[in-house]
């Protein structure tokens, strides 16, 4: 799986959680507070079913969640070990 | 600790020594005088703490090699000194060595809380059990060391950052020994993250006369607030508190301000001293308040109200349970039978609430300071599920939300709410707390609260004149902290204004504070904790 292929999939995510914010153009959506505690807990589990990768506390750092491209690099990281 | 002729002469020595030797001994200087403060506050607890110190320092080395392992074996493959394996065969070896770095957290991790535990909550344990049982409760004499909830969960934070790769491991004991004793932090607090206070803390300090002020300036506003405010409210406060049947209705309310004021004075004075000391030393400690009062709901009150406990718990228990196996578990389960709005909910509601039962747990062994946690939990919870009807509320009245008016008051209802919480921990007794609470309007009268009242609870005409003026300068020191540091802006004044400012409060601190004999103040509130 590709990183074009993880990001739509990371998307696809986001927009279940919320249909109505454009995930794509978005570079800080933890510091921005655009994902809030609910948000980042439920991504984390549907992540982690999607794609079936295991993420956890270490992973869990604002950095890795504040982009659409910073989530599906983590993945790509997380499915390479 | 802060408040006596000791610890002020022991401070004056470590301070002209600190700057004396040479720069590189500096932190092994701290590090005496942390075991010096520590063993004068009770022989036995040096002990406990070293235990601390050894155990943490010794699992961060363990994982370490754990992780050298693991490098070495990436290492090998690249260089194909080891026969490239298979995407199992490389997962089934990190998995080893992670389970092998996982069980030294853990083996670690279980033995701290469970000094922690045995120390701090036996006698409530045993209590509950003998009521159950129907026995008669003899206390169990413990030594419970100073502080251990304060230094267990800051070496805590670092078995727990190391195990993460979110620092390095600290590879020299003593040095490790410094951060977890570090003598200014031990009574109150903050809890330190060892990546912040490492960066200062073995630093070698040429002698800075700005900062040493400041940390003097600090000191000096602490020690205001302690035993000008807090010592002296807290005198009321004991006598309100000693018969509670007849100070009801109207008292109730009083009582709630009045503790609102000590503990606030208090605590954030204890801090102020804190950070004043490090300062002083030239070490950096993160800060534990941002003017929490004027916190417009619950949830911010608790991101500016004892910050270093509430990102510890949010760090170390909340984001770990939250996205936990049998957590992820939950939330699959849950979305399957009530869909995502059910499953966004299920893991925080239940991480949000184990966390609030801790925090009410680490604030003591009672089952006051256990409703106490929860009731704050369910309010956040309650706060956040009316998100949606405050942000319509907003967009139909988008002037309100932004008016001076409107804002003033969400922080009062907050400050009134924080203080209705904090009854509980006021009466320190469950069914007194809820008693009174309701007596406050069942049984209040518009007469009831008379100066005459006032002043027979201990305190003359002057001493609240003293309180209030303490207050105000208080609130008007936070209003000014708005627009960036105090001391910044006093340090551009003139000389004679700057001393001045300094000379005065040292000596209303001198004239108005409460002292007992032999200078001995009373202890701090969180000393307890």
């Amino acid at each position: 799986m590709d990183l074009e292929e993880i990001s739509e999939g990371v998307l696809a995510i986001l927009q279940e959680l919320h249909e109505d914010i454009r995930f794509e153009a978005e570079e800080k959506m933890v510091d921005d507070k655009i994902l809030d505690s609910f948000d980042l807990v439920t991504l984390v589990t549907e992540l982690g079913e999607e794609f079936d990768v295991d993420i956890t506390a270490k992973d869990f750092v604002p950095e890795n969640f504040n982009s659409v491209e910073s989530i599906s690099q983590m993945i790509a990281r997380l499915m390479e070990m | 600790m802060f408040v006596s002729y000791g610890f002020i002469a022991f401070m004056l020595v470590a301070f002209v020594l600190y700057y004396l030797i040479p720069r590189r001994f500096q932190w092994m200087l701290l590090l005496i005088a942390n075991f010096l403060f520590y063993f004068s506050a009770g022989k036995y607890y040096p002990i406990f703490i070293l235990v601390t110190a050894a155990t943490v320092y010794g699992a961060g080395m363990m994982m370490a090699r754990c992780d050298r392992e693991l490098e070495r074996y990436a290492a090998g493959v690249r260089a194909g000194e080891i026969p490239k394996p298979s995407r199992d065969e490389k997962k089934a070896r990190k998995k080893k060595i992670n389970g092998k770095k996982k069980r030294w957290m853990l083996l670690c991790l279980f033995l701290n809380l469970g000094i922690l535990a045995v120390t701090k909550y036996t006698n409530f344990a045993v209590e509950n059990v003998q009521n159950i049982a129907g026995g008669e409760f003899t206390p169990i004499d413990l030594i419970v060391p100073l502080g251990i909830s304060f230094y267990t969960f800051q070496a805590v934070s670092y078995l727990l950052d190391v195990y993460w790769n979110k620092c390095a491991p600290q590879k020299n004991f003593f040095r490790f020994a410094l951060y977890v004793t570090f003598f200014p932090q031990l009574i109150q607090g903050p809890i330190s993250r060892y990546g912040d206070l490492s960066q200062t803390l073995y630093g070698e300090h040429g002698f800075d006369w700005k900062q040493v002020r400041f940390g003097l300036e600090r000191i000096l506003w602490g020690y205001f607030k302690k035993l000008v405010v807090a010592d002296r409210i807290g005198i009321a406060m004991g006598t309100l508190l000693e018969d509670p049947e007849y100070y009801t209705g109207g008292f109730v309310f009083v009582g709630m301000i009045f503790w609102a004021v000590q503990l606030y004075a208090d605590f954030t004075g204890g801090i102020d001293i804190t950070i004043g000391i490090a300062q002083v030393f030239g070490i950096h400690v993160e800060e534990n308040f941002i003017r929490p009062f004027f916190s417009k709901n619950i949830a911010e009150y608790w991101r500016r109200w004892h910050i270093t406990m509430g990102t510890w718990f949010r760090d170390y228990l909340f984001y770990p349970l939250s996205i936990s196996r049998p957590m992820k578990n939950i939330t699959t389960a849950t979305k399957k039978r009530f869909g995502m709005g059910g499953a966004r909910r299920v893991a925080v509601y239940i991480s949000t609430m184990v966390v609030w039962l801790a925090t009410g747990i680490w604030h003591g062994a009672a089952w006051h300071f256990v409703a106490w946690g929860l009731a704050n939990g369910a309010i956040i919870l309650f706060s956040e599920e009316c998100a949606p009807l405050y942000e319509k509320f907003h967009a139909r009245f988008p002037k309100l939300g932004i008016s001076w008016g409107y804002r003033a008051f969400q922080v009062i209802r907050t400050f009134l709410l924080m203080c209705c919480l904090r009854l509980f921990d006021t009466y320190a007794d469950l069914g007194l707390a809820v008693k009174q609470f309701i007596h406050m309007f069942t049984q209040f009268r518009w007469n009831q609260v008379t100066l005459q009242e006032l002043v027979d609870l201990g305190l003359g005409k002057k001493d609240y004149l003293v309180v209030f003026l303490g207050v105000l300068l208080m609130f008007a020191v936070s209003m000014m902290g708005r627009r960036g540091s105090v001391r910044e802006r006093i340090s551009k004044k003139p000389y004679a204004v700057r001393y001045g400012i300094f000379l005065a409060l040292f000596f209303i601190t001198l004239l108005f504070g409460i002292y007992g004999v032999g200078f001995d103040a009373k202890q701090f509130i969180y000393n307890q904790f």
